[in-house]
């Protein structure tokens, strides 16, 4: 399992190993929502904010 | 075959499904929503993002949790004559309770009394004529968002004026339904073409009871009265893969409260054990077949 620290508060986040380009993790830490914009190199970026639209 | 599968971003369900495909052998094209960029006087040999024309797809499975992007995206994708799951008719229907509610009326499948109204004074109206409590929703939108249960006249009247100041256009729409005294729980069933797959309880000691908002899932047996309304729920919007929210009247009956298009289903193969992706997947992949003979037919008549 890979890691990368995470965008908001640079704390270290496991990749799992079956992760997916545009995935959404959560950062155990400050609990943020992470999209993983890269696989190689891993590259996370915050996710988008919840819009109004969006649901089931 | 090529499947392409449009969507935000990967959530579990995604995940769960682009699996799925793999293990049928496919690999399909993940086309993210912020991507598009259609060209609306084209046609489908236009190229998606993934550098593949658009009418080179077999199937394009529409995931998007974005509902406006999703919406366009299949109205656009269906103009071309892309096959597409869901179908423009059956997504706009169900993301549209008002639109919702009239289909199912078109079609006398059971659901609570509803009525629209578009000022202050018609929607008090309204939820008077239904009686207090009633159920005060946004016509769109999802996970519970802006359900308001209304208990009283002073209630209404706040929460009309919030909405008339506070809310965009869209939500100086009322939609306003019959409480149903459920018990404290719902029904969450999965329809997937013509079979109702599996469903869940929903409990929770609030009366929203989306697990979205922290409503407990465990297994609900399909019984034919239930399975019966769901097909017939899903027949009116259209059908597809469809989520249908039933609740459980005091009397002993079941009525549909709303349909989902782009449904969640993380917590529901578990309690249900029945592999909700797959099954998704299998009935996707039939319908391709199904596409293509009508084609067929098409061009030889």
């Amino acid at each position: 399992m890979n890691t990368t620290s995470c965008p908001v508060c640079e704390a270290s986040v496991s990749i799992p190993a079956d992760a997916m380009q545009n995935e959404l993790i959560a950062c155990a830490d400050c609990g943020s929502e992470l999209e993983i914009i890269s696989l190689s190199p891993i590259q996370l970026d915050l996710a988008p904010d919840v819009e109004e639209d969006w649901g089931e | 075959m090529r499947v392409a599968i449009l969507l935000t971003h990967i959530r579990p369900e995604e995940k769960l499904l682009i699996n799925a495909f793999e293990a049928h052998g496919i690999t399909p094209d993940i086309i993210l929503d912020r991507d598009f960029n259609f060209d609306l006087l084209g046609d489908a040999t236009q190229f998606s993002p993934s550098g593949v024309a658009w009418g080179n797809y077999d199937l394009v499975l529409e995931r998007c949790v974005s509902t406006s992007r999703g919406l366009y995206a299949l109205a656009i994708l269906n103009q071309w004559g892309v096959h597409t799951l869901n179908s423009y008719h059956t997504a706009s229907v169900c993301a549209d309770k008002i639109m919702t509610t009239l289909a199912l009326a078109c079609a006398n499948v059971p659901q609570p009394r509803a009525r629209v109204a578009f000022d202050e004074a018609h929607t008090l109206d309204a939820i008077e004529e239904l009686t207090y409590p009633a159920v005060l929703k946004p016509a769109t939108g999802s996970w519970g968002r802006l359900v308001a249960r209304v208990n009283d006249r002073d209630s209404a009247e706040a929460l009309l004026e919030h909405r008339q100041v506070l809310g965009d256009y869209n939500y100086h729409t009322y939609y306003v339904q019959e409480f149903v005294q459920k018990p404290s729980r719902d029904i969450r069933a999965f329809v997937v073409g013509d079979r109702t797959i599996c469903a869940i309880y929903r409990t929770s000691p609030h009366w929203i009871t989306n697990t979205a908002r922290g409503g407990q899932a465990t297994n609900c047996p399909i019984t034919p009265e239930l399975s019966d309304l769901c097909l017939a729920a899903s027949r009116a919007v259209g059908g597809g893969i469809l989520a249908m929210d039933v609740f459980e009247t005091p009397e002993g009956g079941l009525v549909i409260n709303e349909i989902n298009h782009t449904m969640e289903f993380k917590n529901s193969s578990a309690p249900t054990g029945v592999n909700i992706a797959d099954e998704v997947v299998a009935y996707a992949l039939s319908t391709i077949t199904e596409s293509s003979i009508a084609s067929l037919e098409g061009a030889l008549a």
